[in-house]
This record gives structure tokens, C-alpha cells and sequence, in this order.
């Protein structure tokens, strides 16, 4: 295995070092960086040109310049050093002054949309993948197929046109109407009903109660003015979070396993305490507080776990650990809620909170909740922009991948010795189907990030993306590469990620090297 | 008479079997069979060509004039601030019934026919993506064959290339090239974009044709070819090629699915088709920020952009399940319940 680790390393270093190289080249034929001189009428234009030619070596023939380049490159090897030189802007700048406030709002957007998309993604390709041939299939397909091929900008745009200046219209008198109550009803009751299927009763039922629970909390909704003054409410915690506890103990250990559905509910209780005990540490919180409490949390579910014992302790904590995670969320999200009507009221928001450019308002001043808000409204519309991309490759990678999987013959093996569905679909399929998906999920990550250049144009986002944009565009060789690099480790750490997972996950890989 | 077992069989029975049945059939002709049979993919092909042909006849292509009134470069006066005046709802229903009208996408802000510009985005839209298509289809091939064939060194070199550029994500590549296309052969517009955004996109096909190669080059009739005396061309694309092409022909359709939608975003941050040519990607970038007073100008590109897209995927889908049967057969309902 070291060998194998020390073998992908030194080829991830050489591509890195060659796709830099090419990628150098590249630049240079791109155009030259004195062109904006050429026409200008300046008094001092020689002296301006000279100067840019210093700064930016550019009487060093380009394959030699990269040398250079890499040169002060290689000083961010150096370890506490400080001394990284990926060199100047045309401007003047220092490219690595530029780099971390890009990266750091680039990575905002990407990690959040790749999340969802991953998740929603699995597991709607998943559930079509086992209602093959039915009409939720056929529709999960045609839709995937649809989401695969529209333009980003465009989704981005009409999202920006109709959804954000819609949503912020219907703000100013938050009444569904009985029309689109009934509307929406029925596509959540439809929604229920293709992803829970089973026999004609069974999904005259489903679509019965999802329909009707639908439409009473929407009346709910619209009756106590919940848009303006949004809150889960401890009621609402307490069914989400048994939810979650059943569904993550059904899933992972079965409902047959009492032990784990006694660790899920010990969290549901903790989960309820601590909703009403921290509110008050909450309202003073930072992100370091958060940080700790996510931490805490997650070690008291694997504690409890671990307490509850029985054959598969594993198991427990598993459950444990999730059930805490999410259920611990619910209340985040509950606080971010409860600030929703101070932030609307800010004269800086004045009652139009989803905004449509850049990533946040600026002179906000408040607490780390409202400036929570604040992110929230600015990146909900880029983030499902590169989503609703995203999550249709996902889709159709892990149905297809599901149903490979549920042909072998170890499936068959499985129901033949009378494994319980559950366990031939959840240990037997999936676990195997997710072998070739987290392969994909780490090689698209570089057509996620490429992804959000576009995105992050039709929001006027200032991240990596217009660093690359403005810098090609001169064309400024510097911050071009600084963004390549940037992106070129990203690429390259996740196909290694992959190639670790692939390998622990199967070992017929690993002799292959 | 007998028969291959060397028993007898009788003559009449031989003669009652319809000759049809005992036709057998090639293997092109079972996969265009079951090609013709998915209706989803033959319904997107009919809409692709349909557009092809709307686009090309409209505006006339290689110098012969089309159908369409308006040139894309044409100014003309501002009808009706511009509105667009096609109908589809007939008359008996109430609409102003089925017809084109004088601008039947608009005019953009000054006085442009819109529907000539987005047809001649349209045309642009298909240049690119045939041509991007030709050209990996030729280089992915070539150079997947040459290293799954060869092995040795022409394996490495070839493979270690293809790494390199596979960790360029696709739209950086492309910016870059797209700029460099338009600073150094700006003459050739359309063209030059499309040509050399091909000679950097095959890398993912050679990959998926060295696998091909690597297996099928140890079948026995590969050695059967080279004991008969065969030249390596030879064995390469008579005898492995038609055996690897199902590989070529998907990958490369979805990847010309892919191409409209790199050409679009490409020419949407301005590194791909610039004015005063006309691209879909350009000209929504051109108009959207009249969209709240002039939707229409935005719509219409979009449209034909998801469109291309949209059928070309459904046509690559089509063919793979066409070329690889075996992914349909199975049914999870029926496995379930055989299982129980």
C-alpha cells in the first residue's frame, strides 16, 4: 500500500508540474499583455510599457519565463515562510494578496451546491434506479436528461428573473392563494407518491396524506404570516428529528435492531433539551462556538452508541452520529429562522431579501446570524444554479450504477439465502454502487469549479472564476496561472482522494497500481 | 440431404421454412434495428434534423441565398417596438392564428430581424459542434488505437499526454483556447474556433478507445490476422475499429452534445464566437439585461440551444443503448419478485 500511495504521489506531482507547463504555453500564445499600449495616445507610453515589461518578464521568451514562474513558486513549499511568489498583476498586485478572498467565496459556492447535488442526486438516481420502467422512472429520467442539457447562464438568469424578483414581490403580502396552495399540494402528494410506490392502495394513501399535510401547512403558513417571521418551532424539531432517527436506524441497522432506534431516540431527547438550554449561548455565538458545538455533538452521538452496546456498537454510533448531526442542524437552521424578520427590516434589505449579484451586502453590520442570512440570500440562487446542473449527471451516473449493481449475480446470491430486502439493497447494492460513483463525484469536481466561472459571471460573483476571467481577458498572464494552480492541486488531490477511496473500497485495484 | 450433424433430414421440411426466418443478420443491422425502435431517439433526430433544416434553408448556406427576408447584419426600421408576431394558436381558438409574421422573434434594440440572428446562431451552434465532432472522433481514435495497439513506449508517451490535459478542466481549456483562436485566426471566425477547440477535446475519447483496444487486441482473431500476414493498419482498423466503434460513435455524439453547450457558455463570457458574428450564447449575454421589458429576446436562443442539446443527448442515449443491449435487459421489479 505505501508504495502504492508514494508511486500516485510522484506521477500527481509531475502532472501538476506538466499541466502547469502546458498550461503556461497556453497563456502566452493568448495574446500580449502590452496590446492595451499599442493604441493608447499616453505621453508616457513607453515608460508604461517598459514598466509592465519589467514587472512581468515578458522579454524572457515564454518557455524559459515559466521557469521563472516556478521558481517563486516553489518558495510556498517552504513551511511558515511566507514567501510565495506566484508574481504580479498587470496592475501591479501580488496574485497571492488576490487569491485566498476569491478562493475563499468561490469555495462557499461550489461546497455547498456539490453537497446537495451529491446527495439529492444519489438518491433520487438510486430510488428511480429501483422503480425502473415506472412512470417516476421515465419522469426522473426525461428530467435528468433535460437538467443535463440546459446552458448554466440560462437557468442562472431566468432564476435571477422569475424566482428572486418573484419571491421578493410575493414578500410584500405573503399570501399563498387557494390556486397555488392546491397546485403545490398536489406535486408534493405526486412527489410522495412516486418515491414510496408499492400497490394501488398503498399509493392512494401516500398521495392522500401527503397531499393533505401539504396543503394544512401551507394554510398554516399563510394564516400565522410565517413568511415574514419564519420559525421550525420545538414541535417541528421534535417530529423532523424522530423522523430522522427512525428513517437513519431503518436505513443503517433496521428497524429490527432495537438498540439502534433507542440511540436515535436519546438523541431526539438531547436534541430537545439542548434546543431549549442553548439559546441564550446561541444569541452570543461565534463560528468557533459553532465549530466546537458541531464537534460535541457528534461525539455525543457516537458516545451514546457506543453506550447502548450490543452485538454491532458500529452500527449505534453510526445511527448515534448522524441522528445528532442532522437533528442538531434543525436548530441552526431554527436560529437563522428567527433572525429572518430583524434582516428584513435593515434598511440595506428594505423588505427584498434574495438578491441576484454579488455574494454579500455590503457595510452589513450585525450579528454572525444576520450575516448567516445574509450568505444565505446571496448564494441560495447561485448554488442552485450549479446544483440543479450537477445533480442531473449525478442522477443518471448512480442509476445507471445501481442497476449494474443490482444485476450481478451476489444480488441474486443474497435474496436467494433469504437476506431481508433492506439489507440486499442497502449493504449488498448500494454499498457497491457508490464504488464507481465516488470515483465520478471526485474527477467532476474540476467541471464543477470550471462550472462556476459561468455562474459566477451571471451573478457578478467576485471569486476565482472573474480572477481568471479579468486576467484572460487582457490578457494578464499571472493571476491566470495563480487560478490554474489553485484549481490544477483541487483536481488533482480529489483524483487522488478517489484512486485511496477506489482502492480501500476494492481491493482487486490495488495490484494494479 | 443432411445436415451438419451428418443425419438426414427431410427434403419438404427444408423447403416449408420461410426464407426470411432463416436469413441471419448482420450485426450493423441488429443495432440500427434497435436504434429504429427506441421511438425517444428517433423522435429527438427527427427534431434535430428539423432544426438543421429550418436554420440552413432560412438563411442559406455555401452562398445560396435562403428563404428568410432578413439577413442577420440587416438594419431595419423598429416595427411595433420591436415585438415579435409570431402566432401558433389557430384560429378557432381564439389566437390570431398560424403564421410568421414580419419579425417572428422581434428585433433586438436596433431594429435587428431576431429570428435571422438566432438562426444564424443556430448554424453556428451546428458548425461547431460537427466539426468539434469530426475531430475527436479522427484524433480520440488514432491516438487511443496507436497506444492501446502499440503498447510499449508510443503508450506511454500518448497516455501521459492525454493525463496532462485531461487535468485542464474543459472550460478552462476552452477560454484559453477560444482567446487564443481569436487572436491568432481571427479570419477564420467560425471556423478557427471550432477547429481548434477540436484539437484539445479528444482526450477523454482516446482514454475510452485505448481500453477498448487493450482488450480486443488479445482475441484469437487478431492473432488469426497477424499469422495470415496482415499489416498492423490493417489489423487496427479492419479487424479491431469495427468491433471498438460503438465506443467511438456514443462517446463522440455526446460529446458534440456537450460542445453546443461549451461553444454557448464560451461565447456567453466572450471567449468563444465574438460579434459582429452571431452566436445563441452571445446574444443572450447581449440581451439579458432587457428581460424584464423584452423577454422574448432572451427566450428564443435559449430554446434552440436546449433543444440541440436536449436531442443530441437523447440520440447518444439511443445508440448506446443500441450498441450495448445488455443494459436494458434487466427489470428490478422482476428480479424482485423472482427473487421472493
Amino acid at each position: 500500500m505505501v508504495s502504492f500511495i508514494t508511486r500516485r504521489l510522484i506521477v500527481s506531482i509531475l502532472l501538476l508540474l506538466g499541466a502547469s507547463f502546458i498550461m503556461y504555453q497556453l497563456t502566452a500564445l493568448a495574446g500580449d499583455p502590452l496590446e492595451e499600449f499599442y493604441q493608447s495616445r499616453l505621453p508616457n507610453k513607453n515608460q508604461l510599457i517598459a514598466a509592465r515589461t519589467e514587472a512581468l518578464q515578458l522579454n524572457v521568451p515564454a518557455p524559459l519565463r515559466f521557469f521563472l514562474w516556478l521558481g517563486g513558486a516553489a518558495k510556498c513549499l517552504i513551511p511558515f515562510g511566507n514567501q510565495c511568489d506566484l508574481g504580479l498583476t498587470a496592475q501591479g498586485q501580488k496574485v497571492t494578496d488576490l487569491l485566498p478572498l476569491a478562493l475563499g467565496s468561490t469555495l462557499q459556492l461550489v461546497t455547498a451546491a456539490t453537497m446537495l447535488a451529491i446527495i439529492i442526486g444519489i438518491t433520487i438516481g438510486i430510488v428511480s434506479a429501483l422503480r425502473q420502467y415506472t412512470t417516476f422512472d421515465l419522469v426522473v429520467t426525461f428530467f435528468s436528461f433535460l437538467l443535463y442539457s440546459l446552458p448554466s447562464f440560462w437557468v442562472g438568469i431566468l432564476l435571477k428573473e422569475f424566482l428572486a424578483i418573484n419571491f421578493n414581490d410575493f414578500l410584500r403580502d405573503p399570501q399563498l392563494g387557494v390556486v397555488w396552495t392546491v397546485i403545490v399540494s398536489i406535486a408534493v402528494g405526486l412527489l410522495w407518491l412516486g418515491l414510496i410506490g408499492g400497490d394501488r392502495r398503498r399509493r392512494a394513501t401516500v398521495f392522500a396524506v401527503a397531499t393533505l399535510a401539504t396543503a394544512a401547512v401551507l394554510v398554516y403558513f399563510s394564516l400565522a404570516d410565517w413568511f415574514l417571521h419564519p420559525s421550525l418551532g420545538p414541535v417541528f424539531i421534535f417530529i423532523m428529528s424522530a423522523g430522522i432517527a427512525v428513517v437513519m436506524s431503518a436505513l443503517m441497522a433496521g428497524l429490527r435492531n432495537r438498540r439502534a432506534l433507542v440511540t436515535g431516540a436519546i438523541q431526539v431527547v438531547i436534541t430537545m433539551i439542548c434546543y431549549f438550554a442553548l439559546q441564550s449561548l446561541l444569541n452570543i455565538s461565534s463560528i468557533s462556538t459553532l465549530l466546537i458545538l458541531g464537534l460535541v455533538t457528534i461525539v455525543v452521538g457516537l458516545v451514546t452508541g457506543y453506550l447502548v452496546g450490543g452485538p454491532d456498537r458500529g452500527q449505534n454510533m453510526r445511527v448515534g452520529a448522524i441522528t445528532a448531526f442532522l437533528s442538531a442542524s434543525l436548530i441552526l437552521v431554527d436560529r437563522l429562522m428567527q433572525s429572518w424578520p430583524s434582516y428584513l427590516s435593515l434598511s440595506a434589505i428594505n423588505g427584498r431579501p434574495i438578491a441576484t449579484v454579488g455574494s454579500q451586502t455590503p457595510g452589513l453590520t450585525g450579528d454572525i446570524w444576520i450575516h448567516g442570512v445574509d450568505s444565505f440570500t446571496h448564494l441560495v440562487l447561485p448554488t442552485l444554479t450549479l446544483m440543479l446542473v450537477g445533480f442531473a449527471g449525478y442522477t443518471r451516473y448512480s442509476r445507471a450504477g445501481m442497476l449494474d449493481v443490482l444485476n450481478q449475480d451476489y444480488i441474486r446470491t443474497a435474496r436467494a439465502k433469504g437476506m431481508p430486502e433492506r439489507v440486499v439493497i442497502v449493504r449488498h447494492g448500494f454499498r457497491n454502487s457508490l464504488i464507481p460513483i465516488a470515483t465520478i463525484v471526485a474527477s467532476d469536481f474540476g467541471a464543477l469549479v470550471g462550472g462556476a466561472i459561468i455562474t459566477e459571471q451571471v451573478f457578478a460573483f467576485s471569486g476565482m472564476g472573474a480572477l481568471f476571467q479579468t486576467g484572460l481577458r487582457l490578457p494578464d498572464p499571472n493571476p491566470v496561472m495563480g487560478y490554474f494552480v489553485i484549481i490544477a492541486i483541487m483536481v488533482i488531490v480529489f483524483n487522488f482522494i478517489a484512486d485511496m477511496t477506489y482502492s480501500a473500497l476494492d481491493p482487486r485495484v490495488r495490484t494494479r497500481g | 440431404m443432411t445436415n451438419s450433424f451428418g443425419t438426414d433430414v427431410p427434403e419438404s421440411r427444408l423447403e416449408e421454412a420461410p426464407r426470411d426466418l432463416t436469413l441471419g443478420k448482420s450485426q450493423g443491422r441488429l443495432i440500427l434495428e434497435r436504434f429504429l425502435q427506441n421511438w425517444v431517439a428517433m423522435v429527438s433526430l427527427g427534431i434535430f434534423l428539423l432544426i438543421i433544416l429550418l436554420s440552413v434553408t432560412a438563411l442559406g448556406a455555401f452562398g445560396i441565398p435562403g428563404w428568410w427576408k432578413y439577413a442577420y447584419t440587416d438594419l431595419v426600421p423598429l416595427q411595433n417596438g420591436g415585438a415579435p408576431t409570431l402566432s401558433l394558436v389557430p384560429e378557432w381558438l381564439g389566437g390570431a392564428g398560424i403564421h410568421l409574421g414580419e419579425h417572428p422573434f422581434g428585433q433586438t434594440l436596433i431594429g435587428i430581424d431576431y429570428f435571422a440572428m438566432t438562426m444564424r446562431g443556430v448554424q453556428n451552434s451546428l458548425i461547431v459542434m460537427f466539426i468539434i465532432g469530426f475531430l475527436v472522433a479522427v484524433i480520440g481514435t488514432v491516438v487511443g488505437a496507436a497506444a492501446g495497439y502499440y503498447r510499449g513506449w508510443v503508450e506511454s508517451v500518448l497516455m501521459r499526454f492525454t493525463d496532462l490535459i485531461i487535468v485542464i478542466p474543459v472550460i478552462v481549456l476552452g477560454a484559453v483556447v477560444g482567446k487564443i483562436a481569436n487572436e491568432h485566426f481571427k479570419g477564420l471566425g467560425v471556423l478557427g474556433l471550432s477547429i481548434v477547440l477540436g484539437l484539445f477535446l479528444w482526450t477523454g475519447l482516446a482514454r475510452l478507445v485505448r481500453g477498448e483496444f487493450l482488450t480486443l487486441r488479445e482475441r484469437e482473431y487478431v492473432d488469426a490476422a497477424r499469422v495470415s500476414g496482415a499489416r498492423d493498419s490493417r489489423i487496427m482498423f479492419r479487424h479491431i475499429l469495427p468491433n471498438a466503434v460503438g465506443v467511438v460513435i456514443v462517446t463522440t455524439t455526446l460529446i458534440m452534445a456537450a460542445a453546443i453547450l461549451l461553444e454557448t457558455g464560451l461565447s456567453y463570457i466572450g471567449f468563444g464566437i465574438r460579434s459582429p458574428d452571431v452566436s445563441l450564447g452571445l446574444i443572450i449575454s447581449q440581451n439579458q439585461n432587457a428581460f424584464s421589458t423584452r423577454p422574448y429576446l432572451f427566450v428564443w436562443p435559449g430554446v434552440f440551444i436546449v433543444a440541440l442539446a436536449l436531442t443530441v443527448n437523447f440520440i447518444g442515449d439511443g445508440l448506446r443503448d443500441a450498441f450495448d443491449p445488455r443494459q436494458r435487459k434487466f427489470v428490478a421489479k422482476r428480479m424482485k419478485e423472482q427473487g421472493k
